[in-house]
């Protein structure tokens, strides 16, 4: 009974806020000085309108589900948001690779808003915020509940979570191709989308308190520990590096709070934490809880993985300013950050040395677990690109690299190599458990997958060294007579070849992310599993088993 | 049971206030000493804020995603202050909300283009870019020879003052006229429009003289960028230029 | 306060305390009376169940 009334509290906070956003909504319509702003009203206001009628179909069913149990149709939802965003974004990726290796083909002088500079935040948003951000919602809820052992709290609140956070790329994303940006990297989306997802994340983050006050356990796990680092830091960048002066409340446009000097640091200590506390604490909690349940085997050291994190939180929020190496930044900027970062090094390889370690005496299971095998090989990219970044942030390093395609090489080593495959990992051990399968639908094609992924970021990631230190080196090449060898338009010329390799590298990883997609479909579906090779071994059960 | 439970909450909250602690210091040593920096910018003369029209072009340069390709920020080597000129004084993006320094240089640095080509130049590159460099991989822009929406300009002008632009009462009267008057050398208020703005040029940059384009606001930016600092008299050892 | 004292204040103190916080960090995570609690939350994934028992 209490229960049930407390269920119509949530039900009308979320419902309040939806319609008085579906409000605003209306008046920005109405008021709008550009037309673009007027399109991204109309979207939000379908959206809020989507969501009453949401929230009505669901009193009226009067759907509490069983309050002793785990919330997993929300994880669920986040499974399938997370495979269409990693798709979809994967997909522009391969198109703006192929518009600077075919320029004359897949450049469309009618459609200037598929231009590469409309595209490419396009991309990146997909990936990191949409493919990233749902995988770590959809973790987070199923890790928390697990390792609390409570129900996700909040009743309603967690649906806002999500479905806030999918209108949230709705905007900033179709915002992108009519051309609404703030124009700083990474931190595009305009000011009122800005303004709703901090409304959305507050809310995430009273969930998974929320979650965490309930819970059973005394001790709160360390992956939830990583969790709570990226959410309450994520919110302060966020927030922080948003502010902007609107020219209007009713346009799209904005002024970032900031200029020139202030607001470059800004933006990079903004950028480089999106990086540390977004794609690596966020996923290392993905690594702290599913490498060790998949291999059966408690973390190699727990005592590491307190200081992992510590060490990891305190550095890395020191790291940005090597992205402004030799720029009007004051030296003594440049110099700590780049100190900082060297000694981020340690952390990244405590945190992965605790990762492999985490089986020993499991290694066997790589041969025959291909689910185990990216986890781990994700943690190995890890190390990598942990590895490259700090040598790219010393400063005579990056007066070679900065500007350079070795900089896009190093940021796909660690998005597709760690961020894709721990993610990858996370989804295929998510979907046996939760649609309660025996084992996924297919080892092979995971298999396949596994190895299409990794020859794509070979190429990739090779292509885009040879073609980063080549240009850079061809920018300070001098002939015999003094003068600077090479025009720029040469350089360009030069990285047609390699533009070539690196569109059918992250080409081969769009199949590998698709033949994934379609292998959960087949496992949430309940297809009998296919005919499997003696070696395999079931995927989900196997820990219910060892209990 | 209940103050147990407390306990338990408080716990978490410690967590939070520890994390939090932590990731501040690296911005609160960082960010906040840049804030007390207007003191160690260099004063430099001949850094004035944009023109209605090149603020216009401005915007267009960054809704069309420009600096993903594009840095303008040139840093003190030997090969980029040959290739580009004098390496980029903090003081000439003290007005740029945002900054457009870039991270990758898929196409040349930008941020003294202006005055190296042509308005025709920029005009045929923009439109169709391979055909003036064959080898380019730049999207074409031909697009943009439609006509600028001016209506709002005044509250962009509004708005940078309110972030200590410093724009005068004169030009924020004016900013409507001003932004189509830069366009046209021989209308009614070009001769107002220099005086107030003395070192920005007057002409018709895209060619076509019946419309205000956005070609012509996106040129006049490109036109303006680095032009405003005199090399031949700025000391870069001067006192008050340390950083 | 000037641009310089600012700065020296956060180069300063502010390396003070990152070297005090860490160091406090560590002591946790070494102390002997801790290594229990570690030692069973390391299990928390492995003891968690697949089922949908949540309370």
């Amino acid at each position: 009974m209490q229960a049930k009334k407390r269920g119509r509290e949530d039900v009308l906070g979320v419902g309040a806020i939806v319609v008085i956003t579906g409000i605003l909504a209306l008046v920005g319509i109405g008021n709008a000085i550009d037309t673009p702003f007027q399109i991204q009203m109309w979207t939000l206001l379908t959206a809020c309108v989507l969501g009453v009628a949401g929230l009505v179909w669901h009193t009226a069913r009067d759907q509490q589900g069983d309050q002793t149990k785990y919330e997993n149709g929300i994880v669920k939802a986040g499974v399938f948001a997370s495979m269409f965003w990693g798709v979809a974004g994967l997909l522009v990726g391969v198109i703006i690779a192929l518009q600077l290796a075919f320029p004359n083909l897949f450049y469309f002088p009618d459609f200037g808003w598929l231009n590469f500079g409309r595209l490419r935040p396009l991309h990146t948003s997909a990936v990191i915020f949409a493919f990233g951000g749902n995988v770590l919602i959809a973790t987070s809820f199923y890790v928390v509940q697990r390792t609390c052992r409570a129900r996700l709290a909040g009743g309603m609140w967690p649906w806002f979570v999500f479905w806030g956070y999918q209108l949230f790329i709705a905007l900033a994303g179709t915002g992108y191709l009519l051309g609404i940006t703030e124009g700083r990297e990474y931190a595009e989306p305009p000011w009122y989308t800005d303004l709703w997802l901090t409304v959305v994340w507050v809310a995430y983050l009273l969930v998974f308190l929320g979650t965490i006050w309930k819970r059973q356990e005394k001790h709160i796990y360390v992956a939830n520990w990583f969790y709570l680092a990226f959410i309450v830091t994520i919110a302060m960048l966020h927030i922080v590096n948003n502010l902007a002066l609107p020219v209007s409340f009713a346009g799209s446009f904005s002024y970032s709070a900031f200029s020139g000097v202030q607001d470059a640091l800004t933006q990079w200590w903004y950028g480089h934490n999106a990086v540390g506390f977004f794609l690596t604490a966020g996923f290392l909690a993905i690594m702290y809880y599913f490498v060790p349940k998949r291999a059966e085997r408690p973390v190699y050291s727990y005592r590491l993985s307190i200081i992992h994190f510590w060490a990891l939180i305190f550095l890395y929020i020191w790291a940005g300013p090597h992205h402004l190496h030799y720029t009007a930044l004051p030296q003594w900027a440049q110099t700590l950050g780049m100190t900082f970062s060297i000694m981020l090094w340690m952390p990244s390889w405590g945190g992965m040395i605790n990762g492999l370690m985490t089986l020993s005496g499991a290694w066997d299971k790589l041969r025959t677990d291909p689910v185990l095998r990216m986890l781990v090989v994700s943690v190995a990219f890890y190390g990598m690109s942990t590895f490259e970044g700090p040598v790219m942030s010393i400063r005579a390093v990056n007066s070679l690299s900065h500007y350079t395609d070795w900089t896009i090489g190093h940021v796909h080593s660690g998005a597709l190599g760690w961020v894709g495959f721990v993610s990858f990992g996370a989804l295929y051990c998510l979907v046996p458990w939760l649609w309660k399968r025996e084992r996924l639908h297919s080892m092979a094609l995971v298999d396949w997958h596994f190895w299409l992924a990794t020859i794509g970021i070979v190429l990739y990631i090779t292509s885009m060294w040879v073609a980063g230190i080549m240009q850079g080196l061809m920018w300070r090449a001098y002939n015999d007579f003094g003068f600077l060898e090479y025009s720029f338009v040469e350089t360009v010329e030069a990285m047609h070849p390699y533009y070539i390799i690196r569109a059918a590298g992250g080409a081969l990883y769009l199949v590998g992310a698709l033949i994934m997609a379609y292998n959960l479909w087949r496992t949430a579906r309940g297809d009998a599993p296919a005919r499997e090779r003696a070696t395999d071994v079931p995927a989900a059960g196997v820990a219910v088993a060892a209990e | 049971m209940w103050s147990f439970h407390r306990w338990f909450e408080r716990h978490s909250l410690i967590l939070i206030v520890g994390i939090l602690l932590v990731v501040s210091i690296g911005g609160l040593v960082q960010i906040t000493p840049l804030f007390f920096i207007e003191s160690t910018i260099e004063r430099v003369d001949g850094v004035r804020p944009y023109t209605p029209l090149e603020l216009a072009g401005r915007q267009i340069y960054i809704r069309e995603g420009c600096y993903v390709c594009h840095s303008q920020m040139i840093r003190p080597l030997r090969d980029e202050v040959e290739r580009y000129g004098h390496y980029s004084l903090a003081a000439e993006s003290m007005y740029d909300h945002p900054f457009q320094w870039g991270s990758k240089r898929t196409g040349p640095d930008l941020a003294r283009v202006g005055g190296r080509y042509s308005d025709e130049w920029h005009r045929a590159h923009l439109a169709d870019p391979r055909s003036v460099v064959p080898e380019s991989v730049m999207p074409p822009y031909a697009f943009l020879q439609r006509p600028l929406n001016t209506a709002h300009i005044g509250e962009h002008l509004a708005a940078n003052r309110t972030l200590r632009v410093p724009y005068t009462d004169e030009q924020m009267a004016n900013a409507s006229t001003d932004v189509a008057a830069q366009a046209e050398p021989n209308g009614e208020h070009a001769y107002d429009f220099q005086q107030r703005y003395p070192t920005a040029a007057v002409r018709d940059f895209d060619g076509d003289p019946a419309h205000v384009t956005e070609m012509d606001a996106l040129i006049a930016y490109l036109q303006m960028l680095g032009t405003g600092v005199n090399f031949n008299t700025y000391q870069a050892e001067a006192a008050g230029n340390d950083r | 306060m000037s641009y310089l004292q600012a700065a020296h204040f956060a180069q300063t103190w502010g390396v003070v305390l990152l070297a005090v916080g860490f160091a406090i960090a560590t002591i946790y995570a070494l102390w002997p009376a801790n290594k229990e609690k570690f030692e069973r939350a390391a299990q928390a994934p492995l003891i968690d169940g697949d089922d949908d028992d949540g309370q």
